[in-house]
């Protein structure tokens, strides 16, 4: 198990996942929400109690910012939440290009970075060798971005996630410890029924 | 040089035809979100959607982006078509198991390079290794070879993907778009 007492990312990792992303998102039901592997994956299965507005990935690292952009486009009617960790997004950095191109006012992003690959045994990552993913979403051009990385900076990141008027991109900086024990469904078909099944009333 | 011209121009005529009838088949089966890499064998797709009001045209970095956006799409309730290049499947093999894994109906159209004609050796693995790389995956393959088999393959792939809940890559084969057209 991890010890959080061996292991930092940083002067600026502090903050604790299991409550600071809950105090971020607030109510993850007014979301949808698609989550990337790991760490993210089990703060928002947690969240939604894995939930029909809720898609986690436990694979394909890379896509969820994709496919929260495919679904925001598809949903203009609904706010869609991508909630994703710092090895996830980097894997295709990319995709944070294709939504500032098009900058769907209705997607947010939430990095959860903790500096590290929580799920392979917690090696460094880039963010904690001094990589911005702030800085990257404000190079690919989303125009709303924040850090978080202290509990006076959650309120900010709140009202951000809340009341964007574009795409926006807040980036939490966490310590490298472990989230909320939640037991969720790996099945990436049974999760597609789920979803549409809950959001659109049919498979 | 000028009868060179002259064959490639009369290549871009016939394609041109054969894009723009592609295009509208895929507006008639109720796509809605056309995402890419420039490319020269869908030009006229691309140009189509980025005129299109009525639909999402999504350029991406990389392909692999266009396969999780159409599985995002389809939660969403939307049709969403990924066209590429042969080279561009290489990167999107392993979000293809999101296509697998979760059943996604899937449809991503492939302007072939490297099958029949390739004149640039950089191209031939990747074309060679097209069909193998998609049977692997659990996609089936629909192979284009005339004009006129272009809007009948569309429709038969739209019901085999919305109606069937398949995973379907149609393949604009070299013998269709040329190898010297590009």
């Amino acid at each position: 198990m991890a010890k959080a007492t061996e292991r930092s990312a940083g002067p600026r990792y502090t903050l604790d996942r299991i409550t600071a992303v809950p105090a971020l998102v607030g109510n993850a039901d007014d979301f949808l929400v698609i989550a990337g592997l790991a760490g993210t994956a089990k703060d928002m299965a947690a969240m939604t109690k894995d939930g029909a507005n809720y898609y986690g990935l436990a694979g394909a690292m890379g896509a969820a910012v994709s496919m929260g952009l495919g679904l925001a486009l598809a949903r203009p009617d609904k706010t869609v939440l991508v909630a994703t960790g710092d090895g996830e997004l980097l894997m295709n950095v990319g995709a944070l290009a294709t939504v500032g191109v098009l900058n769907p006012p209705n997607l947010r992003i939430l990095c959860v970075d903790n500096g590290h690959y929580g799920e392979t045994g917690y090696q460094k990552s880039h963010t904690c060798l001094g990589v911005d993913l702030e800085q990257m979403a404000i190079g690919a051009g989303i125009k709303s971005t924040c850090s978080v990385e202290s509990e006076g900076d959650l309120a900010k990141g709140a009202k951000m996630l809340r009341e964007s008027n574009g795409t926006c991109f807040v980036l939490l900086r966490v310590k490298p410890t472990d989230g909320p024990k939640f037991k969720r469904s790996l099945d990436p078909a049974a999760g597609r029924v789920k979803f549409r099944l809950g959001t659109l009333g049919e498979v | 040089m000028s009868a060179a011209m002259t064959e490639d121009e009369h290549a871009r005529e016939i394609s041109a035809g054969w894009q723009n009838q592609l295009y509208e088949a895929l507006r008639r089966n109720g796509v809605s979100q056309f995402s890419y890499v420039p490319d020269a064998g869908h030009r006229i797709c691309i140009d189509r959607s980025i005129e299109d009001k009525d639909v999402h045209s999504v350029a991406l970095t990389t392909e692999e982006e266009g396969v999780a956006l159409a599985c995002g799409a389809h939660l969403g309730g939307a049709r969403s078509v990924l066209l590429m290049q042969s080279s561009g499947l290489g990167n999107c093999v392993n979000f293809m198991s999101m296509v697998q894994g979760g059943r996604f109906p899937f449809m991503t159209i492939l302007s072939m390079r490297g099958d029949f004609g390739e004149g640039n050796p950089w191209q031939i693995s990747m074309g060679q290794a097209t069909i193998p790389i998609l049977k692997a995956m659990g996609f089936i393959v629909l192979e284009i070879t005339k004009p006129e088999d272009v809007v009948p393959t569309i429709d038969a792939a739209s019901n085999m993907v919305w109606k069937s809940g398949q995973a379907v890559a149609v393949l604009l084969t070299q013998k269709l778009i040329g190898a010297k057209a590009f």
